[in-house]
């Protein structure tokens, strides 16, 4: 694959940003907010960092493999696997909608290629991603496992069992990246659920943790990105903190919980759109 | 009084080491076998896995829920893993993690769950599990077993290794009579007659298969012949076995260490409603939690022994 630039990168967000506005308005449901703030984050992961194969294969042999914990955000997964090839384009027109391999949240059961595991039933995907990361040093296999989890959802205990284990096994081809845009459904999570300092949790627990500053920035999030790489492999897994903003994007969307699990009328729809150039053609 | 029993043994042993022996012998066919346990490595039997297949095998500490991620995980990267704990710890305890991760993604993932029901024994209710089958049954995807003595039990691990997809394999803890052969084929949901009959049919599943062979003596002792099915797969059910035979007796009793809802009668029950209509007696725990006590007199509090099995028998022929 050709390396793009940074100008090309953000070309994409734009479009794949129009995709998540575009599917959660058509179904009046979804998660349009963390989808938004998470944009630059997938493509940079599949466009620039991860070495893999549209052509889908559920084990992923020599591959980079990622995992969605919170799965509620599948329609920015939706857009940027279409948009890079897993399937039709046009198919994120059945996104939520009966017979559609497009599920609320993200399924193996209708053999999405892309999906490996269920996931939105919170606090699950660190143990999964571990499990195939284990089994990547156990083959031999010198590939990454990405992860992504929301910060809402380290509420869960299963994420530090997970947490603990990973670092006792030293499963150091993981990268586990936490949305950290500091709302989830019910508010802001310090009113919710202080999550305190997750960094020093995190290192308590025994991972390398970094910091994504600026989470909506491409350069800042693939430099990141390469950080966290360069991390890896060095005996602890690796946890990137992606500092993002929920509805980044859309003037009236950003920053706000409200938008967590809301689709924008018509009227803000055309207005979210106004702000977002179409760069690689609507669907 | 000495019973003519059509089945014999010259050795008891755990069900749990038939597991242990069998997971050994599958480590060492294929070389996708992996194994986790949560922290009860003796008590599954796992020792001799790990002994000898070191870098297979993965102790996940007291996190049952991250080590059936960890399974589902290493089930999508290719591999074959065998999770280890109590059957209270591999269901109740980690349901959304094996709904979600396991049974909906379709995951090559074996549930291995030691220590079911009432023969636990003296560590009392809280681990003596006995909605594990109910709950596991309604989950799409799932295959349930629980073999009834350590050969069936080794044959059972052997066999789900060849068998693709999600299983919960239910066995337990006390000593048990080994009286199914140790070259036995184990086809998973297909019913083992195990000694012909006329009169009533008596399904049983687990350590129950030996209280329904001791049963089925003393009622031919009184003139009384029992069919005994061994059901070692609850789902899927064989349910042309199951037919056929009640299409002969006319009558039926199940039998099995589990809650009566949910358990295999239910099962049981909801074929024969469809297709035929017939009485059918339950034995099982009836809607209540189990508490310390030896497994025998644990079985026999709970009406769960050969004893309950006759008179469960007389009700069934009484309705007929």
């Amino acid at each position: 694959m050709e390396k793009k630039s940074i100008e090309q990168l953000e070309s994409i967000c734009s479009q794949v940003r129009r995709d998540i506005l575009r599917m959660v308005h058509a179904v009046n449901s979804g998660h349009p907010g963390a989808s938004l703030g998470c944009t630059e984050f997938f493509v940079a992961l599949y466009f620039d960092q991860m070495n893999h194969n549209p052509k889908f294969n559920m084990e992923g042999k020599g591959e980079d493999l990622f995992f969605l914990s919170n799965g509620h955000i599948s329609p920015v997964w939706y857009s940027v696997l279409a948009r890079s090839g897993y399937f039709p384009v046009e198919e994120l027109k059945t996104f939520r909608k009966l017979n559609s391999r497009l599920q609320g949240h993200p399924a193996t059961e209708e053999h999405l290629p892309g999906i490996r595991v269920a996931s939105g039933s919170l606090g699950q995907g660190l143990s999964v991603a571990t499990g195939a990361a284990q089994v990547k040093k156990l083959e031999k296999d010198d590939s990454t496992v990405y992860v992504l989890m929301g910060d809402g959802e380290v509420q869960e205990g299963q994420v530090w069992e997970a947490a603990m284990y990973a670092a006792h096994y030293g499963v150091d081809n993981l990268i586990a990246t936490i949305d950290y845009n500091g709302q989830q459904i019910d508010g802001p999570t310090r009113e919710v659920m202080d999550l305190k300092d997750l960094k020093a949790k995190w290192e308590a627990f025994g991972w390398e943790v970094m910091e994504t500053r600026q989470g909506n920035d491409m350069k800042a999030v693939l430099a990141g990105l390469e950080k966290a790489k360069e991390l890896s492999r060095k005996g602890k897994p690796v946890l990137n903190l992606l500092y993002s903003d929920m509805g980044y994007g859309v003037d009236f969307m950003v920053g706000s919980h409200k938008w967590h699990g809301v689709a924008p009328n018509d009227e803000q729809l055309a207005s979210a759109l106004g702000q977002l150039p179409e760069t690689l053609g609507d669907y | 009084m000495s019973l003519d029993l059509k089945f014999t043994y010259s050795e008891k042993k755990d069900t749990r080491s038939g597991f242990g022996d069998g997971l050994l012998e599958a480590g060492r066919k294929n070389p996708e076998v992996v194994a986790l346990c949560a922290d009860l490595i003796g008590s599954l039997k796992m020792g001799a896995f790990q002994k000898e297949f070191p870098e297979r095998f993965f102790q996940t500490g007291i996190a049952e829920a991250n080590m059936i991620g960890l399974a589902a995980g290493m089930a999508t990267a290719g591999k074959i893993p065998f999770t280890g704990t109590f059957a209270n710890f591999s269901t109740g305890r980690v349901y959304d993690q094996i709904r979600q991760s396991v049974a909906y993604s379709e995951k090559n993932v074996k549930i291995a769950a030691s220590h079911a029901g009432l023969t636990l024994g003296e560590d009392g209710a809280t681990h003596q599990i006995l909605e594990d089958v109910g709950m596991m049954k309604m989950l799409p995807n799932m295959t349930v077993i629980n073999p009834c003595d350590y050969n069936q039990t080794k044959a059972a691990t052997l066999a789900v290794v060849d068998h693709e997809g999600p299983v919960y394999l239910r066995f337990g803890r006390p000593s048990w009579p080994i009286f199914t052969p140790a070259d036995q084929k184990f086809e998973i949901g297909k019913a083992w007659k195990m000694i012909d009959g006329k009169d009533v049919t008596i399904f049983a599943t687990g350590h129950l298969v030996w209280e329904a062979v001791v049963a089925e003596a003393v009622l031919r002792a009184e003139g009384i012949s029992a069919e005994v099915i061994n059901i070692h797969t609850i789902k899927p059910l064989d349910e042309e076995a199951i037919l056929e035979s009640v299409k002969k007796t006319g009558c039926a009793v199940s039998a099995e260490e589990h809650q009566i809802n949910g358990g295999l009668g239910d099962s049981i029950a909801q074929t024969l409603i469809r297709h035929n209509p017939a009485p059918l007696e339950y034995v099982g725990v009836n809607d209540s939690f189990g508490e310390s006590g030896t497994p025998t007199q644990l079985m026999e509090k709970y009406g769960l022994n050969a004893v309950s099995i006759v008179k469960a028998a007389k009700r069934a022929l009484e309705r007929k």
